[in-house]
């Protein structure tokens, strides 16, 4: 018995894989019917925030060059424009229910992150990744205020409510030869 | 009278092995349970980028894969080193990707065939031209939901 046994743990031990699956998910936008014409939608300039990655990994947010790291902290900004500067996008009053109340929020914005057919996949991942994290820790703070817990441990409703606060645009234009070789 | 036997030389009593089998039971129990089946046998290497905003693919039954790297050695000879995509268990086009997914998904349950998710698995010196072409693929076979798979980052 013992041997059986010993045999198929070793089985076992040998084809285990103890691999989880994480990633970062994203959603990809619904492609264009081929009989449609492609419209350039006229996004006002300030409600635009472009995200430019060449084919050296530099980053260009805005027309200035950047690093990685301050990349969260600039698109928190944009995204809630808490002093309505004129720089940052135009805010909306809506009136969200209890216990919300009448919030203002920029409604119109769009985070475009470009890249270049030669920037590296960990490159632009970083990219994605601190633009998500932008927003987690935005909907997290509103979580906060609002609920005193935790964004993830909300039911799910919630969430979605918080969403609607934050509505995450991040769009993403076909690649494009940005100079470089 | 009774007398007090002293056996100078006492003898280790023999290890008790009867309950053996169930502890080896309980370790063969835990591994049958933790263990993943490798879904393919890769044809590509790769390293995973890193990322720190990740979330855990819920149903294993409802991703599938896409994998993108250098072939490994003993298909180098054959394809080269640059980046190849892999799909199941052989390497593949770009061109059918479209065809792999619309197969997949018309093989799953009516009610799951929305919810897929394909897990893109690249190396992360893969340059972005090759991944955008798969993006532009899963769109037109309407696969929206991905997933860059990516390890958890400890530090920058």
């Amino acid at each position: 018995m013992a041997d059986i046994s010993f045999l198929l743990l070793i089985f076992f031990l040998v084809t285990t894989s103890m691999d989880v699956n994480q990633g970062l998910a994203r959603r990809l936008p619904a492609p264009i019917p081929p009989d449609q014409k492609v419209e350039d939608t006229d996004i006002n300039k300030r409600n635009l925030m472009v995200v430019k990655i060449n084919s050296m990994n530099q980053l260009m947010v805005q027309g200035q060059l950047m690093d990685v790291k301050q990349l969260r902290e600039e698109a928190k900004k944009f995204i809630k424009n808490e002093n309505d500067d004129t720089w940052y996008p135009k805010l909306f009053e809506e009136d969200f229910g209890a216990p919300f109340g009448v919030l203002k929020y920029t409604k119109e914005h769009v985070i475009s992150v470009q890249n270049d057919v030669d920037t590296q996949y960990q490159a632009y991942l970083n990219v994605q990744n601190e633009l998500v994290a932008a927003y987690n820790e935005l909907r997290d703070e509103c979580a906060r205020k609002y609920f005193h817990t935790a964004y993830n441990d909300l039911d799910e409703d919630t969430q979605k409510r918080i969403q609607k606060i934050y509505p995450q645009k991040i769009s993403e234009a076909e690649p494009k030869n940005y100079g470089g070789n | 009278m009774a007398k007090i036997r002293r056996n100078d030389k006492r003898e280790m009593p023999a290890l008790n092995t009867s309950s053996l089998p169930d502890i080896i039971f309980m370790l063969l129990f835990f591994f049958m349970s933790v263990t993943s089946m490798k879904e393919v046998s890769l044809k590509v290497q790769f390293t995973n980028p890193q990322a720190t905003e990740l979330t855990k693919l819920e149903k294993k039954s409802l991703v599938r894969y896409i994998y993108v790297g250098t072939p490994t050695s003993e298909f180098r000879k054959q394809y080269g080193a640059e980046s190849r995509i892999q799909l199941d268990d052989a390497f593949a086009d770009k061109r059918e990707i479209g065809d792999y997914i619309i197969n997949e998904r018309s093989a799953m349950k009516e009610q799951d065939q929305g919810l897929m998710t394909v897990s893109i698995k690249a190396d992360k010196e893969t340059r972005m031209g090759i991944i955008a072409d798969i993006k532009q693929e899963l769109r037109r076979a309407y696969a929206l939901k991905i997933s860059y798979a990516a390890t958890q980052r400890t530090s920058y």
